[in-house]
């Protein structure tokens, strides 16, 4: 096998104030809260969103006909709609969450972080 | 008959929702080409308009783009908004949404399935994607997977895994593209694709980034704009009432009542879970799509712009739907736009003209215009981003990275780039003109399960996994790829409709519930075996990796602190 370089192009190599302060923040715990919070909430939101769309897929694999059950006797229109319509709006909101958290409460740790390092 | 069911094959083929569908829809139809109409004058006017003002928006954009940074990433001066709109741009495909609309017109609620599986890879894109990549890379995602890892073999992997989305995705725009303006504005194929083909390269090779995000924000709104026109038209029609629109177009619509529930179109839960797979993760391992992150200036900007483009694009695909209805109830019922009058949903031009027609009974003929013209304006803005992202990964990962071992200068490679971007061009032109009359059905499929199973996983486990080294993702990587490949082949749309076999010998319609999971294992296995000394410096170069993608300190055009 070729001898396969580990440096990688020369953007990625840091300077040596980013080696300091890298260093800093590896022992920040600060860092260590931020990296747990931030993953802990995108793992879960994620695993929110599978959930709600292969939800939506299995239903429609495996008992399609309850999604057309009717919302009210007198009317038309099936559960399926507001069921689909709310997987679309599910994902605008769970998008909206992280960004209102992860532009608040995170990047002000972060911004904290970086401060802290120099 | 015969007509109409070649037009529906050929459009959904080409950008979006076939998937499913074509195994429904486009069973047994050859890929014949749609009918010419007469020509358009409103939209061959108003398109002419779009034109001229996007290359006089090339025209500045050429004069602001001096470096690499500017002409592969706008120089990261793009807001969270203005980038959540072209994101949208890039991704709302003329098969959305004429695609989606004909859909919900021919089957209902099934239109609905393909708008929702078209959506949700985003959050996933944003929670666990978008900031780290914009830490950690500067121009194409394998900045990010060659991160840590050698350069030579993952830059080379990741090139190809982008040039094959890309330039296959091209392939079913341009056929799409050449049949879709055939239809609308009366032009013949082949000036249809040369029109698309060199309006790109013009775009892309003298504008760069900053003019294809402009062209792809203008035709976001344009698209927004008219969708949400026809739409209220719609709802005017009915007193904006969802259930008096329902009741209407179940007393249309042939199939009645069954439009409000799932119908045909998913029938096999593996292809169904499949498909969702691979609509899922696709869209997170798009190159053309994951480069739109680096045109913003930091982490937080890269967050925005998928929320916003998250709010876009699922208003977008709710108004498809609404769109879809319309079309059952005010279309439909008019046997202007009828091939074969009344009571027959078969449309002149072929069920794909559903939200065109729409426009028309809703806007009359100047608004018809408009709306084909935003068909067209739709198609070059996807082929530009698409051709931007080739061009990158031939430039940036092939010629400055691999051949040129990191030492090109900043001006070769962006001419270089230039070079390519006229060369998929090109390229481009001539496959739309081979693939005309083939059935391009499966390349939705295979496009889709390329990026999920090759470009998604190594991009995943690179970011969060510190065990992952080069041989494992470039062999775990290389087995996504060529499994969802063989397996596409092996399917029926290929196997049986392309090949003329008896049997497919891949039961199934998308390889993605297989191969995805292939990917992650073999990534994991070859990484796990690999002891080398180089494989040891790579894990532990990981934890300076962690702290630049969580903090972006260090990142490229980070914002000042």
């Amino acid at each position: 096998m070729t001898k396969w370089r580990v440096k990688v192009s020369s953007h990625n190599a840091p300077s040596a104030a980013n080696l300091a302060s890298a260093e800093h923040i590896r022992n920040n715990p600060k860092f260590k809260e931020l990296v747990a919070k931030r993953n802990a909430f995108a793992w879960t939101l994620s695993v929110i969103m599978l959930a709600i769309y292969f939800g939506f897929i299995l239903i429609i694999a495996f008992n399609k006909a309850w999604l057309g059950t009717l919302l009210s006797s007198a009317g038309v229109t099936t559960i399926g709609f507001p069921i689909g319509v709310g997987v679309i709006l599910s994902a605008i909101a769970l998008t909206g969450i992280y960004v209102y958290r992860a532009n608040g409460e995170f990047d002000e740790m972060n911004r904290q972080i970086i401060e802290e390092s120099r | 008959m015969k007509m109409t069911k070649t037009a529906i094959a050929s459009t959904l083929a080409f950008g979006g929702m076939a998937l499913l569908a074509t195994a429904a829809l486009a069973a047994g139809a050859d890929m014949g080409n749609a009918q010419k109409q007469e020509t358009n004058w409103h939209a061959i006017i108003m398109f002419v308009i779009f034109v001229g003002a996007t290359l006089g928006i090339t025209y500045w954009a050429a004069g602001r783009t001096k470096t690499a940074a500017d002409f592969y990433a706008a120089g990261g001066g793009i807001t969270g908004f203005q980038n959540g709109l072209a994101i949208a741009g890039d991704y709302m495909s003329a098969a959305s949404f004429l695609g989606i609309s004909a859909l919900v017109y021919g089957s209902g609620y099934d239109g609905l399935i393909f708008s929702v599986g078209w959506l949700v890879g985003w959050p996933i894109i944003l929670f666990l994607i978008a900031e780290r990549l914009r830490n950690l890379g500067k121009y194409t995602f394998a900045d990010v997977c060659g991160y840590r890892l050698a350069r030579t073999p993952i830059r080379t992997f990741a090139a190809t895994g982008s040039l094959i989305v890309v330039i296959f995705y091209l392939i079913g725009q341009m056929v799409g593209a050449g049949q879709l303006i055939k239809l609308l504005f009366g032009m013949d194929y082949l000036y249809a694709v040369i029109v698309v083909g060199a309006l790109m390269m013009i775009y892309v090779t003298f504008g760069g980034m900053v003019a294809t995000t402009w062209v792809q924000i203008i035709k976001a709104c344009l698209l927004l704009g008219g969708a949400t026109f026809i739409a209220l038209g719609v709802m005017y029609n009915f007193g904006f009432s969802f259930e008096k629109l329902f009741v209407k177009a179940i007393e249309v619509h042939p199939k009645k009542v069954a439009i409000m529930a799932p119908g045909a179109l998913v029938t096999n839960p593996v292809d169904a879970i499949s498909l969702g797979m691979a609509l899922m993760f696709g869209t997170a391992g798009l190159p053309h799509i994951l480069m739109r992150f680096f045109t913003v200036p930091d982490a937080r900007e890269a967050r925005k712009s998928v929320f916003y483009a998250t709010g876009f694009i699922g208003y977008f695909y709710i108004l498809t739907f609404i769109i879809g209805f319309g079309a059952i109830t005010l279309v439909a019922t008019n046997p202007e736009y009828l091939a074969k009058g009344l009571g027959s949903l078969d449309l002149k031009g072929g069920n794909n003209m559903a939200a065109v027609w729409l426009a028309h009974a809703i806007g009359g003929n100047l608004f018809l215009g408009f709306i084909s013209a935003v068909a067209f304006a739709t198609i070059l803005a996807v082929v530009s981003g698409l051709t931007l992202a080739g061009a990158s990964a031939i430039s940036h990962d092939l010629y400055a990275s691999v051949i040129m071992h990191g030492q090109a200068t900043e001006g070769k490679e962006v001419t270089v780039s230039k070079i390519s971007s006229i060369a998929l061009g090109i390229v481009a032109v001539l496959l739309g003109l081979i693939f005309e009359k083939q059935n391009v059905a499966f390349i939705v499929a295979l496009t889709f399960s390329v990026a999920a199973s090759a470009n998604f996983p190594v991009l995943i486990l690179s970011m969060f996994w510190g065990g992952l080294t080069t041989r494992g993702a470039v062999l775990g990587g290389m087995i996504g790829l060529l499994m969802s490949v063989i397996m596409v082949v092996l399917s029926k749309a290929v196997w049986v409709q392309s090949f003329g076999f008896k049997e497919a010998l891949f039961p199934f319609a998308y390889p993605a519930l297989f191969s995805v999971p292939a990917a992650f294992f073999f990534s994991w296995l070859f990484s796990i075996m690999d002891n080398s000394p180089q494989a040891q410096a790579e894990r532990a170069a990981y934890e300076a990796q962690s702290i630049r993608s969580e903090t972006g300190l260090g990142a490229e055009g980070a914002a000042s602190h």
